[in-house]
């Protein structure tokens, strides 16, 4: 008897979890777009009276790979993503017979902030990676031959900065903010030594390991995902510096300020006309083959797009991010309300 | 001097030598006790001091006039039309409104639109959704003005709780000059006050962290955890009573009480990636539901269950066994009858200290899709849902201020299910323990 009860309810719960219809969106990735997405997902859900969409933090690589394994319910219908589509993911999703459509949404800034006990730093790219590079040109000069970095100092980086060691909190390479901020902050400084940015002509892998490598001996410290944690050691120690989201910036002005970078200021302005070089497109891929299976997410993605939304004044430029300008809002708008496939990448 | 002075005078001194030994070894014990309790207080301390103010809110109350002519101008009172209606700007008008009701603008007046946004950020943002949720409540409303009592924004309320400075200069503050003059106003008119926050417990999760509560993941590690005691408890004793009782002395047995052992020292993430392969991809459950959850946690904390039962059948002295054997009871009937009632205290002690472990877990349940943001309270074990831990974690990595509080509020609860857990464990084991 109770063989028998065990085995039905055994397989009740198996087939349970298959067979199930599912009428709430499930969207995944990047930690970056999370804060935002909850913000329209919530909002969805108050507006149109269906379930709030389930929205699960797991990176943007994470996310992707959730998304590009197959088609069903028990897989995502939304990765958000704060970068683009890779080409590898493009592929592997298209064998896995997955369409989907491409909504970038807005900007990120990445900030290099400090406590407001201390003075504003102002930065160059250059400066960034002389400071946070794992190797640099000797005598922080043209020319010089690359040796690991031996600058403890911002001084040493440049007599015009400050006498105090170089400390940095950042997050840990599994972060897509730690991606955007080796490729626009110290690439970007790379870049900036001619003899540097010519070996990316001649050796794609070495360019790279040399103008993305974030140093390792102790002044680039990974403070673990959590930037909150970062804002407050800063404000224990007015000397360190910390790398985080813009929106961390904002809701934390009264404690923190962000570093000009290349003489612009981190402001939703700066960042938006990208006179401040550290900031990044967010996006969100939408699985054309589930639009018309899990109900709400055509009103989803519409109410993502929708002017008070993600336009200037809108609820998400409240919550740190930065609108696009109108014509690539007009653009991206059209292709989400047709729904127009991501045909290559 | 003598002989036997010299040796009294070398004996005084070695037992002083022993003594101030022993009080050097009592010395460092008090102060590593010392030492555990400061930390203790110096943590707890912490999170109550920041977590406290989470418990209370700031709601302002207002009159908000529902026109009939927006709400429902031809008389249907159809929800779907009421539902439908503008409820921004039927919200918006009443809340423009609330400066001419304290006469502080004059009649007539127009606000400018930097004003009009600086009032309304004053309110929270689901006014217009709660004032729906009212009326759709009762649709005999539209047409009337009622007056409405709800949560301020979260800046207001970190302003009265005093962690927004004033002096701090304007535009590095979330509120400028004129919104704390009104707020000044309206604590003073009694349109602002400071109440119990009822939403952390009877709200799920939100992005306004003046809405945001913990029920859904309240409710969802309480599913999870029946899942995992239905499972590992009835498992863990079965198993414990076979190997104590009636498992052959072999090599096999032995290696088996080896593995249990080693399975209790396994890290809980290890069990996440079982979970994840087992019962999310082979017999694929509902991500993120209690279901799957409860079932990693049941694994987590068979071994912890099967150690502590194992211990507490030992404890049964044999002559119990061996008088019921002796008045004719088949093996069976003493262990059902007699060993079992007898070992039952400590089973359950050991079962509630495993499922308070298995109330803190968030590592394994990260694999199984349970840290994600999710609103509706879940209602069945195969709903997606949070946990408490995985709540905390979340809202711990909020930008907003407001959820500063509301983390160590969550920490303060779930604090709270783990001592009367613990609590109840030492109960059991008080009352209805028997000592031979």
């Amino acid at each position: 008897m109770f063989k028998k009860l065990f085995l039905i309810v055994f397989f009740n719960i198996v087939f349970l979890g298959s067979m199930q219809a599912r009428d709430q969106l499930y969207v995944v990735g990047s930690s970056t777009v999370y804060p935002f997405a909850t913000v329209v997902a919530e909002n969805f859900g108050q507006k149109s009276g269906m379930k709030v969409p389930k929205i699960e933090s797991t990176g943007s690589g994470g996310g992707m790979k959730l998304f590009c394994k197959g088609l069903g319910t028990q897989h995502p219908d939304i990765t958000n993503a704060s970068r683009r589509v890779k080409k590898k993911e493009f592929k592997k999703c298209q064998e896995n017979g997955i369409d989907f459509v491409e909504v970038k949404v807005g900007y990120d800034g990445i900030v290099i902030a400090n406590s407001k006990k201390s003075p504003v730093m102002a930065l160059t790219k250059k400066q960034i990676f002389l400071a946070l590079g794992k190797d640099v040109p000797e005598g922080n000069k043209e020319g010089g031959k690359l040796i690991p970095n031996p600058n403890k100092k911002w001084s040493d980086v440049d007599p015009s900065l400050p006498n105090i060691a170089i400390e940095v909190l950042g997050p840990p390479p599994t972060s897509g903010t730690r991606d955007a901020f080796q490729e626009l902050a110290i690439e970007g400084g790379c870049k900036a030594f001619p003899e540097l940015k010519a070996i990316k002509k001649q050796d794609k892998k070495k360019y790279k390991s040399i103008c993305r490598a974030v140093r390792e001996d102790g002044p680039f410290i990974e403070a673990g995902e959590n930037d909150n944690l970062i804002v407050q050691k800063l404000v224990e120690n007015p000397n360190a510096f910390g790398v985080f989201g813009f929106s961390f910036l904002l809701e934390n002005a009264d404690k923190i300020q962000g570093s000009t970078v290349n003489g612009a200021a981190p402001t939703m302005a700066a960042i938006a006309d990208k006179s401040y070089g550290i900031s990044r497109p967010l996006y969100f891929y939408v699985k054309s083959a589930h639009l018309d299976v899990i109900p709400g997410m055509r009103e989803y993605v519409a109410e993502f797009t929708a002017p008070d939304t993600w336009g200037p004044g809108g609820y998400l430029e409240e919550r740190g991010m930065i609108p696009m300008p109108d014509e690539e809002r007009a653009k991206f708008r059209a292709d989400a309300k047709n729904m127009t496939a991501l045909a290559k990448r | 001097m003598t002989n036997i002075d010299l040796l009294e005078n070398q004996r005084d001194k070695l037992i002083t030598k022993r003594y101030n030994k022993e009080k050097r070894f009592i010395l460092i014990g008090r102060l590593a006790i010392a030492l555990t309790i400061m930390f203790l207080t110096i943590l707890l301390g912490s999170i109550v001091l920041r977590g406290i103010s989470g418990f209370t809110t700031t709601t302002i109350t207002f009159n908000v006039t529902l026109d009939k002519k927006l709400i429902d101008p031809e008389s249907t009172n159809d929800k779907k039309v009421i539902s439908s209606a503008r409820w921004r700007k039927i919200t918006r008008d009443s809340i423009y409104n609330v400066l001419n009701d304290m006469s502080l603008v004059m009649n007539g007046e127009v606000l400018s639109k930097a004003e009009q946004k600086s009032l309304v950020r004053l309110f929270s943002r689901s006014s217009e959704y709660q004032i729906r949720d009212i009326v759709m409540d009762d649709i005999s409303l539209v047409g009337k003005t009622i007056e409405v009592t709800l949560p301020t924004a979260s800046e207001v309320d970190q302003f009265l709780k005093g962690k927004i400075d004033e002096n701090l200069p304007e535009d590095n503050r979330p509120l400028n000059n004129i919104q704390i003059s009104w707020i000044n106003h309206m604590v003073d008119n009694g349109m602002i006050n400071k109440t119990f926050n009822s939403n952390l417990f009877t709200k799920g999760d939100s992005r306004n962290a003046e809405d945001a509560g913990i029920l859904g993941a309240l409710m969802g590690s309480l599913l999870a955890l029946l899942v995992c005691l239905s499972i590992s408890f009835p498992l863990g004793v079965m198993a414990s009573i076979y190997l104590e009782e009636f498992a052959p002395k072999n090599k096999l047995t032995d290696m088996i009480e080896v593995n249990i052992n080693n399975l209790a020292a396994v890290p809980s993430i290890v069990f996440g990636l079982l979970g994840l392969a087992i019962f999310l991809n082979v017999f694929n459950l509902p991500r993120s539901s209690p279901l799957a959850g409860g079932l990693v946690l049941a694994l987590m904390t068979l071994p912890t269950i099967i150690i502590s039962s194992r211990a507490a059948i030992k404890a049964v002295p044999p002559s119990i066994r061996e008088a019921a054997m002796g008045l004719g009871a088949s093996k069976m009937q003493s262990v059902t009858h007699h060993v079992l009632p007898l070992a039952m205290p400590g089973m359950l002690t050991g079962t509630i200290i495993g499922m308070a472990q298995a109330l803190g877990e968030t590592a394994p349940l990260l694999m199984m899709g349970m840290v994600a943001f999710i609103v509706d309270v879940p209602q069945s074990i195969t709903d997606p849902s949070t946990v408490l831990p995985a709540q905390i974690f979340l809202w711990s990595d909020q930008p907003e201020r407001g959820f500063e509080e509301k983390t160590a509020a969550a920490i303060m609860v779930l604090l709270g299910f783990l001592l009367t857990m613990n609590a109840l464990a030492v109960f059991l084991r008080n009352k209805f323990e028997r000592k031979w």
